[in-house]
């Protein structure tokens, strides 16, 4: 495929735009990567995104697709020759994505508020990281069937969605010391976290948990400085 | 058991859009009523992650959340397709079954609060019919084109809920008159085959929701 005719835009430090660049990688699809400039969006972007102005989009054949799980979806329903991203089973289907939208709506939501919380706040939120993080280790007990990822022998629609938030995991890990992800109590998570992150179609893509760090450093001071400029 | 089980509530629109697909489908169901302020062991063993309705039961094995079952329902039972066949216009239904899922409660935080807060989600709830009417719609009859499909599902709080909300609280969100798509929409919606004979009454659902929002704003 012309590179010309697939691009998506995005930004390396998010979790969603990493989402279509593990299922393309999956696929062994080639497209041009359009990284956003921080603090201000290309025309391109409020074009092909007019609803709600947000990365990523892919743009295949001039036609965009938002969303990142919509935009795995699609990537796996066009190029259907390739490994499949998406269970086969409806059932399985329906698990996938059960888990999916509970890691976007429910868990990672925490992460951000982790961030700026103090005292009794910053316990109570860790607490409720931590408790999705046993709901999860369950579901991929069961999911995985002994197997090394959800989606089985091979990376699946459920891996990328919460093991694109893997990397702000650690550097949340860092930024607030706490050791959220702990092999003592969540095993199989623990284990494949380290699988995922090494996978070839996902290294390359992960962003270094240093620079996460930094940025999400720089992020927080934003945030601070608002909220002292606004009281 | 049955086969197939329907767990949901009478008032909920949740519970709606999977009872219209199953009749949309043909698909028999056997419909349990739960309550939720005392919720069963059956629920909370079905849905323990979240504890809500609907949950839909196949086989003994359930499925949460409306609009998976939907994509489910459609996957296991291909007639009538809610949902089209080509990848990228799939893409777009998703888009907006997303939208209306993420913005749709603000209609629900209008009937919860009061005050500021409510000011406030009526301003969402304005932003995003203007959305809907201006991106979604288009000039077809439904969001699905000739035929009813998921998009039309998703945003059929909008089309009977919304209404109850409004006059519960006092205030006019959807006016015929800065969202005249929509408004059209809503009416050929609810006379459309099915829908129409499977619609909670709206004298019920507002003392229903009267009695609800009297109590919410007592506790608050």
């Amino acid at each position: 495929m012309a590179r010309t005719e697939l691009k998506l835009l995005g930004a390396w430090p998010s979790p969603y735009v990493m989402r279509p660049r593990i299922a393309l990688n999956i696929k062994s699809v080639d497209y041009e990567f359009l990284q956003e400039t921080f603090g201000s969006k290309s025309q391109l972007l409020l074009e092909s995104n007019p609803v709600h102005k947000k990365i990523p989009v892919l743009i295949h054949k001039g036609k965009p697709i938002c969303e990142s799980l919509i935009i795995v979806e699609y990537i796996d329903e066009t190029w259907s020759s390739g490994p499949s991203i998406l269970p086969s089973d409806p059932y399985d289907r329906a698990i996938a994505k059960f888990w999916g939208a509970y890691v976007d709506e429910k868990w990672f939501p925490n992460l951000r508020i982790l961030s700026t919380a103090e005292g009794e706040a910053k316990d109570q939120v860790i607490g409720t990281i931590v408790e999705g993080l046993d709901l999860l280790e369950d579901a991929f007990v069961k999911i995985s069937k002994g197997k090394t990822f959800f989606g089985g022998g091979q990376i699946g629609y459920l891996d990328i969605a919460f093991g694109c938030y893997l990397g702000w995991l650690r550097a949340s890990e860092k930024m607030s010391e706490v050791k959220l992800l702990d092999e003592a109590k969540t095993p199989g998570l623990a284990k494949w976290a380290d699988t995922f992150s090494s996978h070839p179609a996902v290294k390359d893509v992960m962003p270094e948990v240093d620079k996460l760090v930094e940025y999400g450093k720089s992020l927080v001071a934003k945030y601070r400085a608002a909220k002292a400029a606004s009281s | 058991m049955a086969e197939i089980e329907l767990h949901g509530t009478w008032p909920s629109p949740y519970s709606y859009r999977v009872l219209w697909a199953l009749k949309l489908k043909g698909i028999p169901y056997e419909y349990v009523e739960e309550d939720l302020s005392n919720k069963s062991p059956l629920l909370l063993q079905y849905n323990p992650v979240h504890k809500k309705i609907p949950v839909l039961v196949h086989g003994g094995k359930p499925i949460c959340e409306s609009m998976i079952i939907l994509e489910y329902l459609d996957e296991t039972w291909p007639q009538n397709p809610l949902l089209p066949s080509d990848p990228y216009e799939r893409a777009v239904v998703r888009f907006w079954v997303k939208f209306i899922e993420d913005k749709g409660p603000s209609a629900w935080v209008v009937f919860r609060t009061s005050g500021e807060e409510q000011e406030k989600a009526v301003k969402d709830s304005l932003e995003m019919l203007k959305t809907i009417e201006e991106h979604a719609l288009g000039e077809k009859k439904y969001f699905g084109g000739d035929k009813i499909g998921m998009v039309d599902i998703a945003c059929s709080g909008i089309a009977h809920w919304l209404q109850v909300i409004e006059e519960v609280v006092g205030i006019k969100i959807l006016e015929p008159h800065k969202f005249p798509r929509l408004h059209a929409w809503t009416k050929t919606f609810k006379e459309a085959p099915i829908i129409k004979d499977n619609l909670p009454n709206q004298d019920e659902m507002l003392v229903f929701f009267k009695q609800a929002r009297e109590k919410l704003l007592a506790s608050a």
